[in-house]
């Protein structure tokens, strides 16, 4: 325990909260910037299970920021060599690695076996499926993520406390990463620091975590802020939902007649004055133009079949609706004079 | 007199408007005037962002009034690590 003591001295760790980190598990999602500030942090603080999952390879200009990295590791698996350098910081962390890219298809399966999960990552797409899985599997997300000099740091889903998803709630993706802006290792540093500083506490109990809480931090004028944000009750992330929005991405086409005839909710997405005009009680009329500042105006698990003329907008807006959570959402391939036969053939049989 | 509001953005957006802090006189009291209007002198719809009320995440359709001395922010997600 000697090499423990100068934490073991705190009154917040002592030797049962050495005994905590030594119990932990915590896998960390990607092994570049921040992951390369988490983990040696992490290892040397005595964490006794360190899962590190990545499918890149090193870079030279990783080096810059990726500080587990030397020279030689060039050209050699990240997870390799991150595997090799921590254990020889610290022998007594057991560290699995996964050599693959955390993906929906093997998120659950190895998230399964940790109790936080670190994202490490630097793609906006990865994070939503990151929450999910976390909400899912009921484990804390430590989040972290960096624009130049500036950095966020939040912690999701702790004690069912928000979640990534009612920070950003629509999936926000045209967002540059560090690669395409530019960073200073020592940004990033600070921001993956800020993240094993979390998980500490997590682990140890104390102090208050970055829960419901976004921490916004400019490394230029050393200026914090701090979001507070709440729990949105009205997203939920259930197994359906993951499916159907990280496992079958494909989006269902049905035919106008098909969609009437299972009583779907017709939906068309087609600017107002647009002809043939469809006058029927049956039909929601939202233009595409108008969809995304209307969604609070549908219900969400609800099956809505969307048509326009041809079947081109209602394809964009069918994955408008889907990225949006309308996981029974579908499109209607034939358009709308279609739709408008079959519901007046319906009239006269009705009338006869 | 106008209400004096403290604006901040951050990120992508703050470099893209090169701006970090403002601050302005609100020509009405509703925010998403406030908010438009910011909208014209920005073109801010091409971010993605959301917006905090005296650091409070609010959403943007909420017919929320605005005070002398209150602080907006306005930051898109990060995506860097």
């Amino acid at each position: 325990m000697e090499r423990y003591k100068r934490q073991i001295n705190l009154p917040q760790v002592g030797k049962t909260g050495q005994e905590k980190l030594r119990n932990s598990k915590i896998l960390v999602i990607g092994a570049g910037g921040l992951g390369n500030a988490v983990l040696p942090y992490l290892s040397a603080a005595g964490i006794g299970h360190i899962g590190i999952i990545d499918g890149d390879k090193v870079e030279e200009n990783n080096l810059q920021r990726q500080v587990l990295f030397t020279e030689k590791s060039i050209g050699h698996s990240k997870v390799d060599m991150a595997l090799s350098k921590l254990k020889s910081l610290n022998s007594e962390v057991d560290i699995k690695i996964y050599d693959e890219y955390f993906s929906a298809k093997n998120a659950i399966g190895i998230a399964d076996n940790y109790d936080i999960i670190i994202d490490a990552t630097d793609t906006v797409s990865i994070r939503y499926l990151i929450n999910d899985v976390c909400v899912l599997a009921n484990k804390p997300f430590v989040y972290g993520s960096v624009y130049r000099f500036e950095g966020q740091v939040s912690v999701f889903n702790y004690k069912n406390g928000p979640t990534y998803r009612c920070l950003f709630k629509k999936k926000l993706t045209n967002v540059i990463n560090c690669e395409d802006a530019g960073v200073l290792g020592t940004t990033v540093g600070i921001i993956g620091l800020l993240q094993a500083n979390e998980v500490m506490k997590m682990i140890l109990e104390t102090g208050e975590i970055l829960s419901g809480k976004l921490l916004l931090y400019n490394t230029l004028n050393n200026k914090q802020d701090i979001i507070k944000f709440k729990r949105d009750d009205s997203l939920v992330v259930n197994p359906e939902f993951y499916e159907s929005e990280h496992l079958s991405n494909e989006i269902i086409h049905l035919t106008a007649k098909e969609a009437i005839k299972n009583d779907s909710h017709l939906m068309d997405v087609r600017e107002l004055g647009e002809l043939p005009e469809i006058e029927s009680e049956k039909i929601l009329k939202i233009p595409l133009s108008q969809l995304s500042s209307s969604l609070n105006q549908l219900t969400k698990d609800r099956p809505y079949a969307i048509f326009c003329q041809h079947g081109i907008r209602s394809l964009t807006a069918t994955k408008l609706l889907k990225n949006n959570g309308f996981i029974k959402v579908k499109n209607i391939q034939d358009g709308a004079l279609v739709i408008k036969k079959i519901l007046e053939n319906e009239k006269e049989k009705s009338i006869y | 007199m106008n209400d004096m509001i403290t604006i901040k953005y951050f990120g992508e957006i703050a470099e893209a408007i090169n701006c970090k802090e403002e601050q302005i006189a609100a020509k009405s009291d509703n925010l998403s005037e406030l908010i438009e209007e910011l909208n014209e002198k920005y073109n801010l719809k091409r971010f993605p962002m959301i917006i905090a009320l005296n650091q409070n995440r609010i959403e943007l359709n909420d017919d929320i009034t605005i005070k002398n001395n209150d602080e907006l922010a306005i930051l898109p997600p990060f995506a860097g690590g």
